[in-house]
């Protein structure tokens, strides 16, 4: 993974140096709340419900070894002995205290990570794909490329206050795992015809209050000119996005206002202006950031360990796991492993200082010291070797981190919620936890199989409930909290956006609405097709009858 | 009198504002001598009796695009860009654009609500001259303030300060 040279290591001490200055000059009542805002928001640094939260970087996922455990000694010296991961792939603290927060930065600094730009009307951390450089169906790393684009996002002068957030994702394999279709910018890194390296550039995506699948602008942009090609744009929507209203200032607004052929007009427009500029990739240097993302010293073995075949033979409960937590790798003899952060007893994407501590040892052990986090909540050990399988899920068994469900109804994508976030309308871990105990029979879980329940406890849909084949939406009605229920949303290639089914719910309702959900689908299944698969071919009115029943739907029809 | 960070140093400075009220149209004016900022629509209406004025200069609002200004920037010797709040960023921008692609030699300056840790950011894009608005900071703050204009020595893109990206001006080791 990327190594930080003197020059990215200076950059991030002074970023530290600059926020301790921040914070005291706050303290000391030299900046007001509305202007400390914004400096500690491009900082990560939320005032919570409870306590301010601190979201901390993880350029694109990766983590070392050394990283996870100064995590881990973060959650028990400043927070309260856990952390959460995001649906950004980021980590938060959720209790730290305001005035020690540069102190956190500085331990922060010294293992090569920052809290830079994960919020605020800024380029936020860039996201990728969590298998980049160990899936079979990858064309080419986004790593290398991640990495660029996160040294020229960090504090670019002209982009430090956008009309709201910017969010860019890369992916470069057949199957999109980075929900590029849902962000301002999705770039799909790839080869073109004359086997050059390039990206196809999707604009104007996103969830939030105005859920809207990105529009391609360029079929192929050649990389030497992704940077200048993202200034084009980042600067038409810095001059031109509206900022008279909070709700319709992201660039999809913009985009759908012009109209993407127009948008695209101005862009290139810009992009004339700036091509073949000094911001022009040159090939030095992205060798030189691809030179960290070297593959790692595999050992030659056989494409199946013959232990690992009979370990699964043997113990049903790793067999069950190794279905579904273990993945394909693009190495004979090795695999991915997905270390589910989903137990039941737990909020989806929290994870202990005692575990991470574990997990970090484990990355030593069996993954070349590395760790990475998903979108999706988990973690990931991307490099073990098929003999090291067994070990492996008898130490994370043993401290709730084989869950068996990678996939599964309940691996539930959910954002803090109403516990934790002043944003929120409803809580949304109470009806994760409610789901998973409801649904807690494996072989059953088995059987519905592939399907993605998603849960935001409000519009600004951190939890991704839009894309979710199941979402479950948190909202307010005259101070309560209920939850509607939208179906048939997805994330990856054929990314679509979910629709509400009806009346909202209350929280106690949730499990029993789930479950009805889920017979219908038994019902209708065909040829076992996946959950989505069915909510595409019948539409919504059978799972609205089996949710509302048919006297319910007639009465709505009446009032319609 | 009011103070700027002009090229890195606290300075006092004379120039005037004007600033039309509601409803007020450019037409009809008398300006004040010295050296003063119209408003575009001012300099529109009278470019051609204010362009022999020495020290002119000319401030947008946020909303304004300085294409408005392109083929007689020789004319004017100053532009302030207003920050109506400091979190619209749209005269970053407008600041890159007037030194880049239009090639305004002239001063920029950064007028409204302008604070210190955006110094940094707009000593990047082009201003050479940043203005509080008076009362904001005092004079010893403000002296303080020129520490945020070095808050990063070696930024990694390339802006109009340092006009090369850090992979082409230094050596980086793998």
């Amino acid at each position: 993974m990327y190594r930080y040279d003197p020059y990215d290591q200076k950059i991030v001490d002074e970023r530290v140096a600059q926020f301790r200055d921040q914070t005291r000059r706050y303290l000391a009542g030299e900046l007001t709340d509305d202007e400390f805002r914004p400096l500690r928001l491009q900082n990560g640094l939320y005032i919570q419900r409870h306590a301010p939260m601190l979201r901390i970087a993880v350029p694109y996922g990766l983590l070392s070894s050394t990283q996870v455990r100064k995590l881990a000694h973060i959650a028990r010296s400043y927070d309260k002995g856990y952390a959460h991961i995001t649906t950004r792939q980021n980590v938060q603290f959720n209790w730290p205290e305001l005035k020690v927060v540069p102190e956190i930065l500085g331990e922060l600094a010294q293992v090569q990570m920052h809290a830079i730009q994960t919020s605020g009307a800024c380029i936020r951390n860039i996201t990728s794909d969590p298998f980049a450089g160990v899936a079979g169906d990858e064309y080419l790393d986004p790593r290398p490329w991640c990495e660029v684009l996160r040294q020229w996002s960090t504090f670019h002068p002209e982009f430090a206050f956008l009309p709201r957030k910017f969010k860019i994702a890369v992916n470069g394999a057949e199957q999109d795992r980075a929900v590029i279709q849902c962000h301002d910018i999705g770039l799909e890194l790839k080869r073109n015809a004359a086997g050059e390296i390039g990206f196809r550039v999707l604009v104007g995506g996103g969830m939030g209050r105005t859920p809207i699948i990105g529009e391609e602008i360029s079929d192929f942009v050649p990389w030497q000119h992704i940077i200048t090609y993202n200034e084009a744009i980042l600067r038409v929507y810095n001059r031109y996005g509206r900022r008279d209203n909070l709700y319709k200032a992201r660039i999809k607004i913009l985009v759908k206002a012009l109209g993407v052929a127009e948008f695209k007009r101005q862009v290139e427009e810009e992009w004339a202006f700036g091509k073949d500029g000094a911001n022009t990739l040159t090939e030095a240097e992205v060798a030189r950031v691809a030179a960290h993302f070297t593959t790692p010293a595999y050992e030659t073995l056989p494409g199946e360990d013959a232990g690992y075949a009979g370990q699964r033979a043997a113990n049903t409960a790793f067999a069950a796991w190794a279905r579904r937590n273990v993945l394909a790798h693009k190495v004979p003899g090795y695999a991915i492993v997905v270390l589910s952060l989903k137990n039941p007893t737990t909020a989806p994407g929290d994870i202990t200082a005692e575990q991470l501590d574990l997990v970090a040892e484990w990355a030593d052990a069996y993954s070349f010291g590395e760790v990475r986090a998903t979108h999706e909540q988990n973690l990931v050990l991307a490099d073990v070797k098929q003999a090291d399988l067994f070990a492996l899920w008898e130490k994370a068994r043993a401290t709730g981190l084989a869950t068996p469900t990678f996939g599964l109804l309940t691996d539930i994508i959910c954002c803090p919620g109403g516990d934790f976030c002043a944003l929120a309308n409803a809580k949304s871990i109470p009806i994760a936890n409610a789901i998973q105990a409801r649904f807690d029979d494996l072989d059953y879980l088995y059987d519905i199989g592939d399907i993605e329940l998603n849960i935001s406890g409000c519009m600004n849909s951190c939890g991704h409930h839009h894309v979710g084949h199941i979402g479950i939406l948190g909202v307010d009605k005259n101070g309560e909290e209920w939850y509607q229920v939208s179906l048939g949303g997805s994330q990856g290639n054929d990314t679509s956006i979910g629709k509400v089914i009806g009346r909202s719910f209350a929280a106690a309702e949730m499990p029993d609405v789930i479950s009805k959900i889920i017979d219908v689908y038994r019902a209708q299944r065909q040829n076992g097709e996946r959950f989505i698969d069915t909510v595409r071919r019948t539409g919504l009115d059978p799972f609205k009858l089996g949710v509302y029943g048919e006297a319910a739907l007639k009465e709505r029809k009446q009032h319609a | 009198m009011p103070k700027l960070i002009k090229n890195g140093r606290v300075i006092d400075d004379a120039a005037q504002f004007l600033v039309l009220d509601e409803g007020q149209g450019p037409e009809a004016l008398t300006l004040p001598d010295g050296p003063l900022f119209v408003p575009l629509a001012v300099w529109q209406a009278h470019r051609g009796a204010l362009s022999g004025r020495a020290g002119l200069g000319v401030w947008l609002d946020s909303n304004e695009n300085v294409e408005e200004l392109d083929g007689n920037l020789d004319s004017i010797s100053a532009i302030a860009l207003n920050f109506p709040k400091f979190t619209d960023g749209r005269a970053y921008s407008a600041a890159a654009l007037l030194r880049s692609r239009y090639g305004f030699k002239g001063e920029i300056r950064a007028i409204g609500e302008v604070l210190r840790d955006q110094f940094f950011f707009m000593q990047r894009c082009g201003f050479d001259a940043i203005q509080p608005k008076a009362g904001k900071y005092s004079d010893t703050q403000l002296e303080e303030a020129l520490t945020s204009l070095k808050d990063f020595s070696t930024p990694y893109q390339a802006a109009i300060d340092q006009p090369e990206p850090l992979f082409r001006r230094v050596p980086r080791a793998a």
